[in-house]
């Protein structure tokens, strides 16, 4: 089980701020997990879109799509920061 | 020992920059920033603006960007105090002050903190507008500006 977290625009766009997730056989990074939750198709496929400038921190640390997955984790998707 | 804050409530920056540098007779230099809701961007009038943040993921990262600018200027203590929630223009957003021996390091890691603040602290900005709510985009300038400061830039301080 992985915990999901969605900000911001993505939390808006998506309908929903967190999400408990059995990592699917097979999904073992970012980009995998990414990959996963586009393919749920409608909203999902083109808010994740690849080319959707977008950011993912797993347990609370900046990402990239080879960032290893596993079950326990935290991955939070969200769109570039913009505070100050 | 840095201080790292992420509240709803105003901050008092005098008051701040009086407490970082309380009781510590090497402290020659108090550098500070304070960054304010304006009444409008990108050529909207903005009523209010809501800040989002991560919890825990927020206060850690700004714990990594102090500790970097701690590492690689010779300052003493920092305090950083950011804003969520709904604020309105003329309300203050963020405080950045740094105590150090001397002017110059202080004001570089003041700087560097905001820039580094800017593009990697989770936090997002709504703003409410005549012509409805919308989510601030990031900035490429804001990139530009933390990008100087990476390593083997010339520009780099």
């Amino acid at each position: 089980m992985i915990k999901l977290l969605y900000f911001a625009r993505l939390r808006e766009d998506l309908g929903t701020s967190a999400e408990d997730l059995t990592l699917p056989a097979g999904v073992t990074t970012v980009a995998g997990l990414r990959s996963h939750l586009i393919a749920r198709g409608g909203t999902w496929a083109s808010v994740l879109a690849d080319g959707k400038a977008l950011r993912v921190a797993v347990n609370q640390d900046m990402a990239d799509p080879t960032t290893a997955i596993k079950s326990g984790d935290e991955v939070a998707f969200f769109p570039p920061v913009t505070g100050g | 020992m840095p201080t790292i804050r992420v509240q709803t409530e105003d901050f008092d920056a005098g008051a701040e920059m009086a407490k970082l540098r309380a009781g510590n007779p090497a402290v020659g230099a108090v550098a500070s920033f304070v960054g304010v809701c304006r009444d409008r961007n990108d050529g909207e009038s903005v009523a209010t603006m809501t800040l989002e943040h991560y919890p825990g993921m927020t206060e850690k990262a700004l714990a990594k960007i102090v500790d970097e600018a701690m590492a690689r200027w010779q300052v003493m203590d920092v305090t950083v105090v950011h804003r969520v929630g709904e604020l309105k223009p003329t309300d203050q957003i963020v405080l950045v002050v740094v105590a150090g021996a001397h002017r110059g390091e202080a004001f570089a890691a003041c700087e560097f903190i905001m820039d580094y603040l800017k593009t990697r602290a989770p936090f997002w900005k709504k703003e409410q507008t005549p012509e409805g709510a919308r989510w601030v985009d990031a900035r490429e300038t804001d990139d530009e500006a933390a990008s100087r400061w990476a390593p083997g830039r010339k520009d780099a301080a």
